[in-house]
This record gives structure tokens, C-alpha cells and sequence, in this order.
């Protein structure tokens, strides 16, 4: 059996405040190698902490979160900063692109802090570029892409490191509907190939897409399970 | 959904790290990719350092003027006076042959002996009644003395040798006693009544580069004066001045007093002007001390314009340091990158500011027909100046940066 990828053993998350608030209730969850899962639920109900805790962005303050195996909780906070780069990827709304470099230097930012030498960076995002259909666009700016493309830049600098986890935090949020398809097509393509998938989302067509849907409501995590034949 | 109940040791995780060089092509980027943004942050430093290489070369390069202006005038100056305790008693304190035994001294081009004669009423025409008249200052001077005061003629001539050993009844006015006497020309050989007596007017000095006082007084040869009025009172005492050349003034003072009167040198005070090397250096020194500190406020001001610009920058960038750390950067890794940029922007300030302070002591002293002095010391740390405002200017912001958390930078 593989490790999985997300181990989590009551892992829960308070603020302190005042008032302290809970906002993840300590929840068991196993997240394998490959899986595709969605994650959803109103607005306050926690998605965000639950995307923050697993993205390695913030820390439980009850629990214990292994990642890839690694007790995260035994790191200390360089290390987990390190491990992010190295094994997370992420993908969000905003895109959060450079807007003054090509599409290729955003890529190639994602290596800055993980030691790839410079010049096998360029052709490693060369070659993530072209796995999300930019080839030919490698030395555009973002501000002359359309917001489809600049997703698909996001996607290619969070793969390119070729994590062991793929987070997307409402990825389709700022896009219009054909091209929100065309991107959770891209994320198909990519479970077919292997990656691990988690998607924070409240729209339900991009959850539907997902092998496991986590509903998180008043910080307490439940699940649903799409049978393959349901999914549309 | 399964929990496994066994946990593992965590792997090594290696730590995240960023090269020299990659900072620094982070850091370019960073300045070039907001040309007008790093333009307006450096102005500071621009301003700053331009002020402080051109306050610098202008204090060196007037410092050289003034020094210039001193040595050819004050520095060349030698004066000696009576400082006898009853000069009636033990006699005149000049020989008669006191100017060629200053003029045998090398290093002396001119030498006399001169004395404050009195106020007395000077007129066009002989007065039965001098309280009318307007008294003017009297200046009993030898030939060789008035020379040594560099006066420059507005008309007519100085008064010679000849002059002054046959006791001749000449004079030469000063140009503002000459305007008040109504003598605007010479050549009908007009005279003044001193006291009564008539001296013909043989020049007007319009000016005098020493004892200015010569313009507001009637100047005679010493032996007519002596002979009209006898000698130096006691509270006028004699005075000799004494034009050395260039940079002899100090070597004639050490040895006047002896060469003048041998038997008693004691009784004369050599005043010489202060080493003109001292001089220079006691001017340039208060003159950097005021520009420097000039210099340093405007080094402030700059360092305060890019540490506000560079926080403001830090702010608006927030996203960006938040998915810099979602790559794995450290806080440290932010705040090298901000330091570099604003040490950069220093550097390339320094630089600009540095070409624009030498431009500015080169210009000003092609205006003011000056010799351009700049000092490589002032010149060549000054871009090392800009940087070093850089990297005191970034530490604050730089700091701040590093202390973003991730999850408050992405919420943005």
C-alpha cells in the first residue's frame, strides 16, 4: 500500500480570539495518492481553514498532519515552508501571476526557492507550459492572456515542481463557464496522469467532477462519495 | 475515509534556499520591471548624494579660490609697529635707512614707513578761517610704502623717491576726497590748501587693494610731512608695511625686527599674516563641516523617501510576498529580496547622484572661471553612499515583509 498523501488524526483549529472560535473541529482524514477530491460548503463554514491547514500555511492546534508521510507537526516552520515548495502546488482565483513577466518566468518562479539550477528551469517550465496547452504562449505576458490562459499559467507553475499535491482554491472562480470547463477538463487530464487533486469550490459542477466530495459545514468535515458512473 | 495508526519518522526535508545570484536577478527584476516607480524612489538618493559630491567639490574648489585670493594679497603682507613704552624717550623707532634694510631681506619687493599725520582742514583755496573747511585724515607715507598698499590710479601718478628727498609739496588724494574738493583732472596742475599750506595734487587713487583707507585721505611724501609738521605723534606711531612675494611673508617676518634695528628689535612687533596653508585648511574645514552636515540632511531625506517608498511598495506587493512563500520562501528570502532591491535602488541612485554632483562643481566652476576641484575621496565612495542609504532605508520595510504570514498575504 502507498503512503497517502494527506493523513489527518484530529486535526482540528481554534483561534484564539477573544472570543475563541473553532473553526475546524478535529477531524480523521486520508487523502491516498491520485485522488481527486472536491471540497465544499457555504461561506464561514471553514474551507479556507481546512485549505490552509492541508497547504501547510498555517498549523492544527490539535491533531497531528502528515504529509507524504512527513509529520509535518515535527517541523519546524522553515521546513515546513520548505516542504510547501517542494511538495504542494497551488492554484488560486486570483491567479496571483506576475503581471510584469512572461509566462515562462512565472513558471520558472515556483524553482527560485527549491535548488533546480537555472538553467534547467527554463526548460522544465517550458515543458509545464506545454503540458496545460501554452506552448505556444511561453513569452506572454499576463496581461495580454485571457483568464482561461492565465489559470492554465498558475496551473503549469503549481505542476512544476511536480508536487504531491495539487491545491486549488476556487480555481474557476474568475473565469466564465466554457473556460471554467476547459480547466476542470485540465484537471480531468491531470487526475488521469496520477496527480492528487484538492479543490476548494462552492459550485457544485466543479464538485461533481471530483472521485470524493468533502462538505465541511460549522467547521465539521463530512463526506460524500461520487460513484464514477454518477459523475457527469 | 481511513486513518493509519502508525506514524512515521519525519523524512529530511531539505530547506528551501535561494542563490546570490538569483536574489540579485530578483532584485533587477524587481527595480526594472517598475522603471517609473524605482526612478521616483531613487530621486532621493539622486538628491542626497548629488548634493553631497557637488557641496564637497564646490567647498574644495572655492576653497582653492579663497586660498588663492589670500595668498596673493594677506599673505604677502608684512607690517611692523613701535611698541615703546615712551618712543619720545628712546627716540624714532625707524632709521632713516629703514627701508633698504627691509628691501635687502630676500624675499621683500616693496617697504616703507607710514603714519597717521592728523585730521586736518583741507581746501581749493587758503582760508583765513580753517573751521570752515572740512578736515580729512593726513597719511605721511614713503614712497615705498604707498606702493606697498597696491594703490590703482584714477588719474596722475604716485609721488617717487625724488619727492620725497627734496620734501616736494605734492600730494595724492584719494578719489572720494578729490570728488568732495571738486578735483576731477589734473592736468591744470591744481592744488590744496593743507593746514594752509599748498600741495600740488599729482594723483588720485581710485583704489587700493591694501588700507583702503587711502581713498578718504590726502597722502604726502613722509619728509614734506615731517618737514610741515614735524615728527609722528605719540599716539600715531610710526608703521612700516612691508610686500613680500608669494609665500616669503612668514620668512621676512623672523627676521624684520632684527634687520630694522639691530640694537633694539625688541621694541618692534612684526605682524605676519597667518601660514596660508593653515589658513586654507582652518577655511576649508569650517566650510565642509557646514556642507557636510548639509549633505547628511539630504542623505537622510532620501534615505527617509525610499524607506516610505519602499514601504509602500512592500504593501502593494503583499500578494506577491504571500506567493512567494506559498513556493516556499522563508521571511528571510523576502526580506533579502526587498533589502537587495532597495540597496540596488540605492546603488543606481548613488551612481546617478555622483555624475550629477560632478556636473554641477564642473559647471559652476566653468561659469565662475574657477579651477574644478574634486577630490577622489568625495567622488569615488559616493555611489557606496547611495548604497549604503539603500540598505539602511530597506531594513525597516524589508523587515516588515519578512513578517507577512502567507495566509494574510493571499487573502488579499
Amino acid at each position: 500500500m502507498s503512503t497517502p498523501a494527506v493523513e489527518f488524526a484530529g486535526v482540528g483549529r481554534t483561534y484564539p480570539g477573544p472570543p475563541p472560535v473553532r473553526a475546524l473541529q478535529p477531524a480523521d482524514l486520508i487523502i491516498e495518492q491520485g485522488q481527486y477530491v472536491a471540497v465544499v460548503g457555504p461561506s464561514g463554514s471553514g474551507k479556507s481553514t481546512f485549505l490552509n491547514l492541508i497547504g501547510l500555511l498555517d498549523t492544527p492546534t490539535t491533531g497531528r498532519y502528515r504529509l507524504d508521510g512527513i509529520d509535518v507537526g515535527q517541523l519546524s516552520e522553515p521546513q515546513r515552508g520548505a516542504l510547501r515548495g517542494r511538495r504542494i502546488g497551488f492554484v488560486f482565483q486570483a491567479f496571483h501571476l506576475m503581471p510584469h513577466r512572461t509566462a515562462t518566468e512565472n513558471v520558472m518562479l515556483a524553482m527560485l526557492y527549491t535548488g533546480v539550477q537555472h538553467g534547467e528551469r527554463a526548460a522544465r517550465a517550458a515543458d509545464a507550459l506545454a503540458s496545460v496547452g501554452l506552448a505556444h504562449r511561453v513569452a506572454a505576458l499576463p496581461t495580454t492572456m485571457s483568464g482561461g490562459e492565465r489559470q492554465r499559467v498558475a496551473v503549469a507553475r503549481a505542476l512544476v515542481n511536480r508536487p504531491s499535491l495539487l491545491l486549488c482554491d476556487e480555481p474557476t472562480g474568475n473565469l466564465d463557464s466554457a473556460t471554467a470547463t476547459a480547466i476542470l477538463d485540465l484537471f480531468d487530464d491531470l487526475h488521469r496522469t496520477g496527480v492528487t487533486l484538492v479543490v476548494v469550490t462552492h459550485n457544485d459542477d466543479v464538485a461533481v467532477r471530483a472521485q470524493h466530495v468533502i462538505t465541511i459545514r460549522d467547521g465539521i468535515l463530512e463526506e460524500r462519495r461520487y460513484p464514477t458512473e454518477a459523475r457527469p | 475515509m481511513r486513518v493509519l495508526g502508525r506514524w512515521r519518522r519525519p523524512h529530511a526535508v531539505p530547506p528551501a534556499r535561494i542563490s546570490t545570484r538569483d536574489l540579485v536577478r530578483e532584485a533587477l527584476a524587481g527595480v526594472l520591471q517598475r522603471p517609473a516607480r524605482s526612478t521616483l524612489t531613487t530621486l532621493g538618493t539622486v538628491v542626497g548624494v548629488a548634493t553631497f559630491v557637488a557641496v564637497l567639490g564646490l567647498t574644495a574648489t572655492t576653497g582653492a579660490q579663497i586660498s588663492k585670493r589670500f595668498t596673493v594679497l594677506a599673505a604677502t603682507e608684512v607690517t611692523v609697529e613701535d611698541i615703546a613704552a615712551d618712543a619720545d624717550l628712546e627716540g624714532p623707532p625707524f632709521t632713516p635707512d629703514a627701508e633698504s634694510r627691509a628691501l635687502a631681506i630676500d624675499g621683500v619687493d616693496q617697504a616703507g614707513v607710514y603714519w597717521f599725520a592728523g585730521s586736518r582742514p583741507v581746501g581749493r583755496l587758503p582760508m583765513a578761517d580753517s573751521a570752515k573747511l572740512d578736515a580729512y585724515p593726513v597719511v605721511a607715507a614713503s614712497p615705498g610704502a604707498v606702493l606697498a598698499m597696491r594703490p590703482t590710479l584714477a588719474a596722475g601718478r604716485l609721488y617717487d623717491e625724488f619727492h620725497d628727498g627734496h620734501r616736494q609739496h605734492v600730494a595724492v588724494l584719494g578719489q572720494a576726497v578729490a570728488q568732495r574738493l571738486g578735483i576731477t583732472r589734473l592736468d591744470t596742475q591744481p592744488a590744496v590748501f593743507v593746514d594752509g599750506v599748498p600741495l600740488t595734487v599729482i594723483g588720485i587713487v581710485a583704489d587700493a587693494q591694501r588700507h583702503g583707507e587711502l581713498l578718504l585721505s590726502v597722502t604726502v611724501p613722509r619728509a614734506t610731512a615731517e618737514d610741515l609738521w614735524g615728527p609722528p605723534a605719540s599716539g600715531d606711531p610710526t608703521r612700516m608695511i612691508v610686500e613680500t612675494r608669494l609665500g616669503a611673508a612668514q620668512v621676512v617676518a623672523a627676521q624684520l625686527a632684527v634687520a630694522l634695528r639691530p640694537d633694539a628689535a625688541n621694541r618692534l612687533r612684526v605682524t605676519a599674516p597667518p601660514d596660508p596653508r593653515s589658513l586654507q585648511e582652518g577655511v576649508a574645514a569650517d566650510l565642509s563641516a557646514l556642507f557636510l552636515l548639509l549633505a547628511g540632511i539630504c542623505l537622510v531625506i532620501g534615505a527617509v523617501g525610499i524607506a516610505n517608498t519602499t514601504l509602500v511598495a512592500v504593501l502593494e506587493r503583499v500578494p506577491e510576498i504571500g506567493l512567494r512563500r506559498c513556493l516556499g520562501a522563508r521571511g528571510r528570502h523576502v526580506a533579502a529580496q526587498f533589502l537587495t532591491e532597495s540597496a540596488v535602488l540605492g546603488t543606481l541612485g548613488g551612481l546617478a547622484g555622483t555624475a550629477l554632483g560632478a556636473t554641477a562643481v564642473v559647471a559652476v566652476a566653468v561659469l565662475w572661471e574657477w579651477t574644478a576641484v574634486l577630490e577622489p575621496w568625495a567622488v569615488l565612495p559616493a555611489p557606496a553612499l547611495g548604497t549604503l542609504t539603500g540598505i539602511v532605508a530597506g531594513l525597516y520595510p524589508a523587515l516588515r515583509a519578512s513578517r507577512i504570514p502567507p495566509i494574510q498575504a493571499l487573502q488579499r
